[in-house]
């Protein structure tokens, strides 16, 4: 392999782990309006509900969206034309991204710190569109890559923003919708105890069977765009992943439907990037405007110094995140969230 | 309006936002690491309160420095496609590697500083507070590096067949003379920032609770709250006025560097700074004018100090240096036909609007360091509304700094470097993406109006916890700390966890 088609692998291995990690804060996120709900067979109050679900990836989600800055960055470095391309061709897409992405950070970060209703119903809808918003328009950008954009013989992007709005993309956005969001039930069954791991486990039965659905339509629609024999395999993983997270649901088994729903990701992952190879960005002009590995990468010098500091770096960042996850390994359940120290908006004179 | 202009307010709109935050965090983490460190050797409680106080305000701030700085990653890609085509080899590297050592680095161990309080042992505790303190700093310099390539590319050629800079040599770019002289100021003002925020607001405390004393008929209160005037918001203040008063030296020593390389490297940049038009021998540092800037000529120097500019660019009183008239026309002869000037009003005032800020640290800092001497506790109500009205300046002061740097640098969004590959420049207008003007109107709008209110919520939050003060459940460390072991068997009920959102 050469050193940029080495590199397409890194950043597809920066996505996959991006999407793995984020694919459950976004389904967390996204469950926050049920599960969050106050019921009355538990009397248990709807904000406690929601602090327990946000919670439960309190200390390792600003961690995992740093997948996305660094998958980014290293797009940038190693292939600095397809970074160019993409992200000012899907201008508006990414717009309404960091817009989510935004709400969601100082939503999460300051919901706790005024204890108000109105104030916490505000960070709920920070959360909410933080969550659902990239959770479909991810979906949506890749697909795009998959089946084309309108490039120049420069590989410029001539197209406007309703080119993004087909079918397929669109189907491939209500994927990771429903793949992120089953995912993030999942991790709430391993993460969550007592009531909320029930209702964790039912809603996840309920969305993993569209889930299967979805993922197999769309699979076999990018095996028509891929045009590959092994990614035939690889579509079956996953589809056979999705019915074992149904399955392993219906049966209660948590970590099997954890370590399932995280096998579909990878394989949508994989299906998207094997189906592009030996291309970046799929040209629906002619073929011959497609912008290839080789065009968009950077200099071989550029690439070997940016190997050196992979090869270094990202064992270290891995060791640490991964004792992350082990030091806060434990269930949470509403009986452990503490009482809510927020101030109030406005001082109160004594 | 096109869509260059549009594109330059955005990003000087969402770059002054973020950089409004982000001076804060990077010189806030190390001194509660500090604080935290204090508390850990000397079992000072009054430390572990200040450690819990100022962490409060951190994590408010880290919130919206994170949020405003995900926008910066993709903006280059999104409203600077040309320019990421042209320079992503040599730039693209500290970005990517800003994310992989820095960002995950300072998140991790955030989350793990936040959550870990009973978790973490004491001492794996405080090292998380202190890896987060290396990796915001750790992110300036890459990123600073990233930045001073645009103002004086090195290590790099360009490539005719691909049309675009290519990386030659990572290690001169990493060791950019332009870097080396920018992160050390950048970094010393982050902490005059921080020095003066911690400073103010224990200032401001301190006198609070000597005045609330002193009327209280409330004996035991009145002992209360000067014990804690003397014993918590004095030792802090006095350890936040001597960050101010090294930092203050470090900013004149490594802003004199610079400006010593800016001569050099970008004399336009200089001489739009001190409006200076025309060749001049001796060349003086002029401290006010008055007239239209943006005509050269017509401005009228009404105070100025002889030969300083001359010494400040070269050591020498005497030294000639070029103007931007002249400037302009040795431009024209290498780059052919333009206009090479950056706005020179905005390069002048900015450049004294920076130095200007400073002097509201310098007078908190004197003024702090003069009242608490040798064991004082200051009750004058002066005191406490000048530890106030100190806070904003070096905030000021950073925006400054940075739009004179920025602007400065105009036409050019990566500067012809005088002594490097002659064919590595590009200016804005080549940099810029082939959007519509809508396009970028609606992300402009977007921004601003989310970013406006967002900053209006930071500053409710911000003057809530200060007002408030220190929490009383923050007031004692939890006797249980560092012996969670993460199974609750023997007990009834789990025990609450230490923090959650």
């Amino acid at each position: 392999m050469t050193l940029p088609e080495v590199w397409f692998v890194v950043v597809a291995v920066l996505f996959a782990g991006y999407f793995l990690l984020e694919g459950f804060d976004f389904g967390v996120g996204m469950a926050l309006p049920f599960l969050g709900r106050g019921r009355d067979e538990t009397a248990e109050d709807g904000d406690v509900r929601r602090r327990t679900l946000i919670n439960t990836i309190g200390p390792v989600w600003d961690g995992n969206e740093v997948w996305l800055l660094t998958g980014g960055g290293a797009m940038f470095a190693a292939f600095p034309i397809w970074y160019a391309t993409m992200f000012s061709a899907m201008y508006l897409a990414l717009l309404v991204i960091l817009v989510g992405l935004i709400t969601r950070v100082v939503a999460i970060e300051w919901r706790g710190k005024i204890d108000d209703p109105r104030w916490r119903r505000w960070c709920d809808v920070g959360i909410g569109l933080g969550s659902w918003l990239p959770a479909l328009l991810w979906g949506v950008a890749f697909a795009n890559l998959v089946r084309g954009l309108p490039l120049d013989s420069g590989q410029r992007f001539t197209g406007t923003f309703f080119d993004l709005l087909s079918p397929y993309a669109l189907l491939g956005g209500l994927t990771t919708l429903l793949l992120f969001g089953t995912h993030g039930l999942v991790f709430l069954t391993l993460k969550t105890d007592g009531h909320l791991r029930i209702e964790a486990m039912r809603a996840a039965r309920v969305w993993a069977v569209p889930t299967v659905i979805v993922f197999a339509v769309f699979g076999g629609w990018t095996l028509a765009y891929g045009e590959k024999g092994w990614l035939a395999t690889v579509l079956a993983v996953g589809v056979a992943a999705s019915i074992v997270i149904a399955a392993a649901a219906a049966a209660g088994r948590e970590v099997v439907a954890f370590a399932a729903t995280s096998v579909s990701i990878l394989s949508l992952v994989v299906l998207i990037f094997g189906s592009l190879w030996p291309v970046v960005i799929r040209a629906t002009t002619t073929r011959a405007n497609d912008l290839t590995i080789a065009a968009a990468a950077s200099s071989h010098y550029t690439l070997t110094v940016m190997t050196w500091a992979a090869v270094v770096m990202v064992p270290v960042v891995l060791a640490y995140q991964i004792w992350t996850y082990w030091v806060f390994r434990q269930r949470i359940s509403t009986a452990h969230i503490p009482p809510s120290i927020g101030l109030s908006l406005r001082v109160r004179r004594s | 309006m096109n869509a260059l202009d549009v594109s330059r307010w955005q990003f000087g709109i969402t770059t002054v936002y973020h950089f409004l935050l982000v001076p804060l965090t990077i010189g806030l983490a190390p001194m509660i690491a500090v604080m935290q460190t204090v508390w850990h050797v000397t079992g000072n409680e009054q430390w572990y309160r200040a450690t819990k106080f100022f962490g409060k305000l951190f994590l408010i701030n880290f919130a919206l420095g994170v949020a405003t700085g995900i926008v910066q990653e993709f903006q280059f890609g999104m409203a600077w496609s040309e320019y990421s085509r042209y320079v992503g080899d040599v730039f693209g590297a500290p970005l990517a590697l800003e994310g992989l050592v820095a960002f995950f680095l300072e998140s991790t161990f955030l989350g793990l500083w936040i959550f870990g309080w009973q978790r973490l042992p004491a001492r794996v505790h405080l090292a998380c507070i202190w890896l987060v303190a290396i990796g915001v700093n750790a992110s300036a310099f890459f990123i600073i590096a990233a930045n001073s390539w645009m103002q004086h590319p090195v290590g790099a050629r360009f490539n005719p067949d691909t049309q675009r800079a290519e990386l030659v040599d990572f290690w001169a770019v990493m060791t950019n003379n332009t870097a080396l002289a920018a992160f050390p100021h950048t970094v010393a003002g982050a902490f005059l920032t921080a020095g003066t925020f911690v400073a103010g607001i224990g200032t401001w405390w301190m006198i609070r609770d000597r005045r609330r004393a002193r009327v209280t008929d409330d004996v035991v209160l009145a002992g209360e709250l000067n014990t804690e005037a003397r014993t918590l918001y004095r030792p802090v203040t006095r350890f936040a006025m001597w960050v101010m008063l090294a930092s203050g030296v470090a900013l004149a020593v490594t802003g004199d560097a610079q400006a010593k390389l800016m001569f050099e490297q970008q004399p336009m940049k200089m001489a739009s700074a001190e409006s200076l038009c025309h060749v001049e021998t001796g060349a003086s540092f002029s401290i006010l004018t008055i007239g239209t800037q943006n005509n050269c000529d017509s401005i009228t120097r009404v105070i100025e100090l002889p030969n300083l500019t001359s010494f400040l660019a070269t050591n020498d009183v005497n030294a000639t240096l070029s103007g931007v008239t002249d400037l302009q026309q040795q431009y024209q002869q290498r780059f052919g036909p333009g206009n090479y000037r950056p706005n020179l009003f905005v390069t002048y005032w900015a450049f004294r609007a920076m130095i200007g800020w400073a002097i509201g640290s310098a007078v908190l800092a004197a003024a702090g360091l003069w009242f608490t001497r040798r064991g004082r506790v200051p009750d004058q109500r002066w005191l406490g509304w000048l530890a106030l009205a100190a806070i904003p300046t070096p905030f000021l002061a950073n925006s400054s700094g940075w739009v004179f740097t920025e602007m400065g640098r105009q036409p050019w969004m990566v500067a012809p470097n005088p002594t490097g590959d002659p064919s590595i420049h590009l200016t804005v207008a080549q940099g810029v993406s082939n959007q519509s003007v809508w396009t970028v109107m609606i992300s402009l709008t977007t921004f601003t109006l989310l970013y406006g209110a967002l900053a209006v919520v930071w500053f409710i939050l911000v003057r809530r916890y200060t007002v408030h003060g220190p929490l009383a459940h923050d007031s004692s460390p939890h006797p249980d700390r560092g012996r969670d072991d993460g199974d609750d068997t023997d007990a009834d009920r789990p025990a609450p966890l230490s923090f959650a959102y």
